[in-house]
């Protein structure tokens, strides 16, 4: 039961700052279409990671409700990927994120939509169909830019060796996903194959013999982490027990 | 308990759970007015357990904000009506579809300017850079239209333009 717990956290974890991340660019975007484009994803992402804090809590009892574990829980206990706490960048460091995120994803949550557990297999098989979306888009961004113009060539290859080194950690499974039933070595191979399709068709390429940094799904992170949650806990911990 | 007994008490309550979904069809989507939450086909059951009355809804995405607000219209409008021991309950399988939106609603969807949702089978492309979905203008019903943001001001929706009338509108994707 612990281990599965962990598993929901690092689930819950991972979509809520992703979502955090995406969501800076509201308002931000590089035109509008493209800005109500990212907050969607993120909208997604915050429902998906709200409904994976609200079975957390059930099966962790009464003491616990979805705003504590997002909001009162401290860097070290957060088991998120260390690729979405990266720093937004410019917006071809948070489409080839969201990119590769978007096709790990993907791949893990047509998995998980056969788990065991009945909850955990809902929410994956409801947010599947949303997160086709995110794959289609993300993956024609990544080709426009990469296939663009030379300096949106340029700033995808930055991206590419900005982000890399943290795309092992998706396939190493912590203590806690050991017992999930989950086939890394699958969603890898396949992860690895359709990267590099469409970074073909980008004119991109996968870059080899990168130290990979791992950690984040055990709670050791980047330094951005700690200000990421700053600010999404800001309120909550100035103002204790506030409510919206 | 003899036959006659329990043929009173299910048609008692039988009664009583279509008087229950007629107050539910007063229940409307916050940002879609003119859709009640049985054209968008979320009200999955509605149960009786002793004398508590438990309406299960499905949400439309994973997080359309909306629900929490409908969750609590539904409580509202069945307090109005006399009911006490009211709960709402949430369940994501199986997974909501526009297949399940009612004719009624999509009629409904149009009228108010907003282009229904094509059947299924149309649309379930993902391929990378295919063709728009093709979306008949709901002003003029011209289908010389052109997709402008295939995301919306709700997760729900795109945002659509007619090249006849140019009137630009509201599509509610097929999902």
């Amino acid at each position: 039961m612990t281990a599965l717990i962990d598993y929901i956290l690092h689930l819950a974890d991972t979509t809520l700052i992703l979502c955090q991340r995406n969501s800076e660019w509201c308002g931000h975007g590089p035109v509008l279409e493209q800005d109500i484009a990212i907050t969607n994803v993120s909208l997604d992402l915050l429902g998906q990671a709200r409904n994976f804090y609200q079975y957390a809590a059930q099966l962790m009892g009464d003491n616990y409700d979805e705003n504590k574990l997002a909001y009162l829980r401290k860097e070290r206990e957060f088991k998120n990927l260390l690729l979405a706490e990266q720093p937004k960048g410019d917006w071809a460091q948070t489409i080839l994120r969201q990119y590769l995120f978007s096709q790990f994803q993907f791949l893990l949550y047509q998995q998980l939509q056969h788990h065991k557990d009945e909850q955990v297999a809902a929410i994956t098989a409801k947010a599947l169909k949303e997160t086709t979306y995110h794959l289609r888009w993300s993956s024609e961004w990544v080709i426009r830019l990469g296939d663009g113009t030379e300096e949106s060539h340029q700033r995808m290859i930055i991206a590419i060796d900005e982000l890399w080194r943290y795309t092992g950690e998706l396939f190493v499974p912590a203590d806690y996903e050991k017992e999930s039933g989950i086939d890394f070595s699958l969603i890898k191979q396949t992860w690895l194959k359709n990267v590099k399709n469409i970074f073909d068709e980008a004119d991109l390429s996968i870059p080899e013999n990168v130290f990979m940094q791992l950690g984040g799904k055990n709670g050791i992170h980047t330094e951005f982490l700690g200000y990421i949650l700053t600010e999404l806990q800001y309120v909550q911990r100035a103002y204790p027990n506030s409510e919206w | 308990m003899n036959t006659d007994q329990q043929y009173k008490i299910s048609s008692a309550s039988e009664h009583e759970l279509e008087a229950i979904w007629q107050i539910l069809e007063t229940v409307v989507d916050p940002e879609v007015p003119v859709l009640s939450i049985l054209d968008l086909g979320i009200v999955r059951e509605v149960k009786f357990n002793d004398d508590q009355v438990e309406i299960v809804i499905t949400p439309t995405y994973t997080g359309c904000p909306a629900m929490d607000m409908i969750s609590m219209n539904i409580k509202l409008a069945l307090v109005e009506q006399g009911y006490k021991n009211i709960k709402v309950s949430s369940v994501l399988s199986p997974v909501w579809t526009t297949e399940w939106m009612s004719e009624a609603g999509k009629e409904k969807l149009r009228v108010y300017g907003i282009a229904p949702p094509n059947v299924k089978q149309q649309v379930c492309n993902n391929d990378l850079f295919a063709p728009h979905e093709l979306v008949q203008c709901p002003h003029c019903n011209s289908f010389h239209t052109r997709r402008i943001s295939e995301f919306g001001s709700t997760a729900c929706k795109s945002l659509y333009q007619c090249n006849d009338c140019k009137e630009p509108f509201d599509y509610f994707k097929c999902h």
